[in-house]
């Protein structure tokens, strides 16, 4: 036993890696009020006023300030400050504050052009090792490719795929860093190797042992990295500073070596509770200094920065970086997992300001305290920061330590993983079930050829005949372009310290996604229940549809249309089920666009459902905006129905509400969303983004950027800051429904 | 037997029209013709459109869970909703049945008799008083008062939950005087849970205008937030369960 663990209840943990009993054993539900919270130290606030100065300096240039020459790792950067006397948590990606690292590795073409396009230029010897000797990632995936593939891409019926940069969406479990130390880590890892010295060594555990290999170096790493802080973590961490110092060394180190679509810190929270919860009880901490350790240790989360090439921007804008921490939920013994520093975590938006980062995200039961739901409530009314997932759904199939990686992806921590995969564009899909596989705007033959429905009005049997032969196709195509980018991944970019942070034995996913949901079940719905007339070229493609009468829209809870989406989502993932993939990996399907969307549309062309070319899609699976009539509550309770069994990497729903619309004074409002959380989550609905302001203020947001330094907006899974948004996003955000009834 | 009524429309999210969240129907019809009304489509007998309890029950309950988890229910506003009792009267039987708390929101602008079958199954009922002064009441409806003052009244001996509800317009119903006159009324009455002070606003204007209506208050400000806090101040000093709505530019 450690003498750091002194006072812990002692358990399986103490004896094997096992931070979820170590919770279990020693935390202390809390089921209080906010009273007990404190404000931000003068010290925080200073650090603040600093950091915000270097981000509005950022905001001007685009980026601070990159690195050039030398490719970013655990060990590649020397210490940085902000400012040594203030910070109490210290560590950055760089040696500067916001100056971004560059990740290779992933592929080299992305780091030239994201370097160039800022102003800055890649260091000739460091272009010449990556261009000559060392092959990444990116060159991978497009060795193997096949056309078909590349075609898909091109005409964007798959797109975003992560193949030309880190997939992320892995979570290491940072805490066991602060509960074990690294060498304790290293020797459980040199173990498993051990446990791989087989018979017959074959391919999967050559890899394995190769991996483990990188893990061990990756651990050993981290260790140098604390030590030019001044920390020691080859032990556990002795004090609530430490363990938050520790759990943050854990995650830098994953950031400064991956730059993954994102990079999500798990569930640390009610895990730090416990070691302020002893300091606070041995008279070692005060409430102010633990809060003021929360914000600090939130600053540096809120510093977390990639270098991105302005594509990759126009399709998730405003810079995320999904520093998803999940918050609350419920234990599987019925006691609540919401402790005092579940409030601490969340009472950041208090002291330093609403913020999109990190990403804070709310495990919602019926069960959780009220005082927790009316402070939580409060909190979103006051900075619409914060996302909220079913806990009561998720706890079912993946316990009571999982985590949200990304926006709505739940997975095991320490013990599951997945390969990202984007999404596939169902309403370019149904376009090519109407063409004959011939895309709507190049004309070219992208699917495969087959008879185009050629009569003047279309037939729903006929189209959905039509679309489930496009779906098979794509379906198959979809999982092997997957299973070529993780195998790259795996190859030129592994993770080897997040993966050092799970077990030898872990769970993967192949976790597909689907954008367009609702403008195909409006269009399937229009095709059943109006008449949708073909308007064709020359060439005799359908390129415009004419409605004719009214048709039920995905919004409203109305069956017609609402069983429509649900036997997309269930059919395609059934269809997805069907394939072999990497690594035995279980395929899932997310609804789930980000900010996507926006660019979704823009390469997809008119559609039946009244839909014209070029015009943005709903996000995630939201219904069209302003398609969603019979008020809020119809909305929400249409994509509670999509079924979460069949979308299990996910379904985003994101709610916009005028503050008068939830009541009359500020207790009534916050009881009022509580209601409407309960409602929506014990219907199975599984994630609602809550944004509560007036149209007015984002209007004037976008006119006076300069007023709205911290306004902040959640978007489809994860938050911006709306002045940082391209302009046809904020158009985007502001034509969303509003719901403003009342 | 099947019973239906007409409706202008429903909304699967009110939150200011009773307690929690509500379903709220708003049916066609109206008697009175407000000056300030906000839902002047509402006034016909003959518009809207025509819909059965039993179609409008397995709509309601589909949103139950977030009635039941608010503490909020279905409430029928209008129009005037009384004027079609029988349909009701049906409807909130069958929400009491599933478990659904029913509100009642109307002017009172009917027979007595009529009223009373409704409020068998109502759990509470919004009465609008517009005004507390005949004459002014007439002035601001086109009819006159007494059937309103005689519900509430009745309601109060059946003690029935009820949030009175005040509209306060500017040069209308702000003289102290009038809200004073309101205010003694009620004071001796135990079963006002609320009165609501809602701030005249502009917000149904252009219905007016496209329903080709002539609206008499273009050049009436909406009050100021002081005006609000002395009308509550005056409730207050009767000892009455008052708030204030938040003013709307």
């Amino acid at each position: 036993m450690f003498e750091q663990w002194k006072d812990f209840k002692l358990g399986d943990w103490a004896k094997e890696i096992n931070v979820r009993d170590f919770i279990q054993k020693n935390y202390t539900p809390y089921e209080g009020d906010d009273s007990f919270l404190a404000g931000p130290t003068e010290r925080s606030t200073k650090l603040w006023d600093k950091v915000s100065e270097l981000m509005e300096k950022e905001r001007e240039k685009g980026v601070l300030d990159a690195e050039t020459k030398i490719p970013s790792s655990i060990t590649s950067h020397g210490p940085g400050y902000v400012d040594k006397d203030l910070e109490q948590i210290v560590g950055l990606q760089t040696d500067k504050p916001l100056k971004r690292g560059i990740m290779p590795f992933g592929g080299i073409r992305m780091v030239k052009k994201a370097l160039t396009s800022y102003g800055y230029e890649l260091d000739p010897t460091t272009a010449e090792i990556f261009d000559n000797y060392r092959k990444t990632h990116n060159d991978g995936v497009f060795d193997v490719y096949t056309p078909d593939m590349r075609k898909a891409r091109h005409s964007a019926i798959i797109t975003g795929l992560p193949d030309a940069y880190g997939r992320g969406r892995i979570i290491g479990d940072y805490r066991r860093v602060a509960l074990y130390g690294i060498d304790y880590l290293i020797e459980e890892k040199q173990e498993e190797k051990r446990l791989l010295e087989m018979d017959y060594i074959a391919s999967p555990v050559i890899r394995q042992r190769e991996e483990i290999s990188e893990q061990i170096h990756s651990l050993q790493e981290l260790k140098e990295m604390a030590a030019s802080y001044g920390c020691d973590i080859s032990k556990p961490a002795a004090n609530a500073k430490e363990a938050i110092q520790w759990t943050y060394f854990g995650y830098l180190g994953a950031i400064k070596e991956q730059d993954g679509a994102a990079m999500s810190l798990g569930r640390v929270s009610t895990f730090l509770d416990i070691y302020i919860e002893r300091d606070l009880k041995a008279g070692v901490l005060t409430e102010e200094e633990a809060q003021e350790l929360m914000d600090h240790f939130i600053i540096k989360l809120r510093m977390v920065r990639f270098l991105r090439t302005p594509e990759y921007n126009d399709l998730f804008s405003g810079d995320p970086t999904w520093v998803t921490e999940s918050i609350g939920g419920m234990g599987l013994d019925g006691r609540t997992l919401v402790t005092k520093n579940s409030y601490r975590m969340l009472h950041t938006l208090n002291n330093l300001g609403p913020a999109p980062e990190p990403n804070l995200t709310v495990l919602w039961s019926q069960r959780l305290p009220e005082n927790f739901k009316k402070f939580c409530a409060k909190i979103s009314i006051d900075t619409s920061s914060i996302q909220y997932e079913n806990d009561d759904l998720m706890r079912t199939y993946y316990g009571d330590d999982y985590g949200i990686a990304c926006c709505v992806s739940a997975m095991r921590i320490g013990k599951q993983m997945q390969f990202f995969g984007a999404r596939a564009n169902l309403a370019k899909a149904l376009l090519y079930a109407i063409n004959g596989g011939k895309d709507e705007i190049s004309g070219d033959q992208v699917g495969p050829k087959f008879a185009p429905i050629t009569s003047e009005y279309l037939d729903y049997d006929e189209v959905m005949g039509r679309f489930d032969q496009v779906l098979d196709w794509l379906s198959h195509l979809y999982i092997n372009t997957l299973n070529i980018i993780h195998y790259m991944h795996d190859k030129y970019a592994y993770e080897k310290l997040q993966m050092a942070l799970h077990d030898k034995d872990i769970l993967r996913t192949s976790a597909c996604g689907i954008a367009g949901l609702s403008v195909v079940a409006d269009s399937l719905s229009a095709i059943k229940y109006s008449k949708v007339k073909v308007l064709r070229n020359e060439q005799g493609l359908a390129v415009d549809y004419e409605i004719e009468g009214e048709y039920p829209a995905f919004g409203n809870n109305d069956d017609r249309v609402d069983k429509i989406a649900e036997h997309i989502v269930t059919t395609f993932m059934n269809k997805l089920r069907k394939h072999k993939t990497y690594r035995d990996s279980i395929p899932t399907l997310s609804v789930l666009t980000i900010t996507s969307n926006v660019v979704y549309g823009k390469k997809t062309g008119n559609t039946p459902d009244g839909r014209k070319a070029g015009e943005p899609f709903a996000p995630g699976a939201n219904p069209m905006h302003g398609r969603d009539k019979k008020g809020a509550i119809a909305s929400m309770a249409s994509v509670a129905k999509l079924p979460y069994q069949h979308a299990e990497d996910g379904i985003s729903y994101t709610f916009s509400i005028v503050p008068d619309a939830l009541g009359k004074s500020e207790d009534e409002k916050a009881k009022n969303l509580v209601g409407m959380l309960d409602g929506y989550f014990n219907d199975e609905g599984h994630h609602i983004n809550v944004n509560v302001f007036n149209r007015e203020t984002l209007l004037d947001a976008m006119d006076h950027p300069e007023k709205y330094p911290q306004l902040t907006i959640r978007v489809s899974g994860y938050a911006v800051n709306f002045i940082k948004l391209t302009r046809e996003q904020q158009l985007d955000v502001i034509n969303r429904t509003f719901h403003d009834r009342f | 037997m099947t019973i239906k009524g007409r409706i202008h429309s429903m909304e699967s999210c009110g939150t200011v029209d009773g307690p929690g969240i509500r379903f709220i129907v708003f049916t066609q019809g109206c008697p009175l013709r407000c000056q300030y009304c906000h839902n002047p489509d509402t006034w016909k007998m003959n518009d809207g459109t025509e819909i059965t309890v039993d179609e409008l029950i397995d709509e309601i309950v589909k949103y139950k869970s977030y009635m039941k988890f608010s503490g909020g229910g279905v409430t029928v506003s209008g129009g005037e909703p009384l004027l079609q009792p029988q349909f009701i009267k049906e409807l909130f039987r069958r929400c009491q049945e599933n478990g659904i708390h029913t509100a009642l929101d109307t002017s009172g602008y009917v027979k007595l008799d009529i009223a009373k079958e409704v409020l068998e199954y109502t759990d509470l009922v919004l009465l609008d008083i517009k005004s507390y002064d005949p004459k002014v009441f007439q002035e601001l409806t086109g009819v006159s008062n007494e059937p309103t003052l005689r519900l509430a009244q009745y309601l109060n001996t059946i003690h029935k939950p009820v949030w009175i509800r005040y509209v306060l317009v500017p040069h209308l119903t702000d003289d102290p005087a009038l809200v004073e006159g309101l205010a003694n009324f009620l004071k001796d009455f135990t079963n006002i849970k609320r009165i609501e002070v809602l701030p005249f606003h502009k917000m149904g204007e252009y219905k007016w205008k496209e329903l080709g209506y002539e609206y008499k208050l273009w050049d009436t400000p909406t009050p100021t937030e002081k005006q609000v806090e002395e009308a509550v101040s005056i409730f207050e000093k009767y000892n009455l369960p008052v708030e204030g709505g938040k003013v709307k530019k």
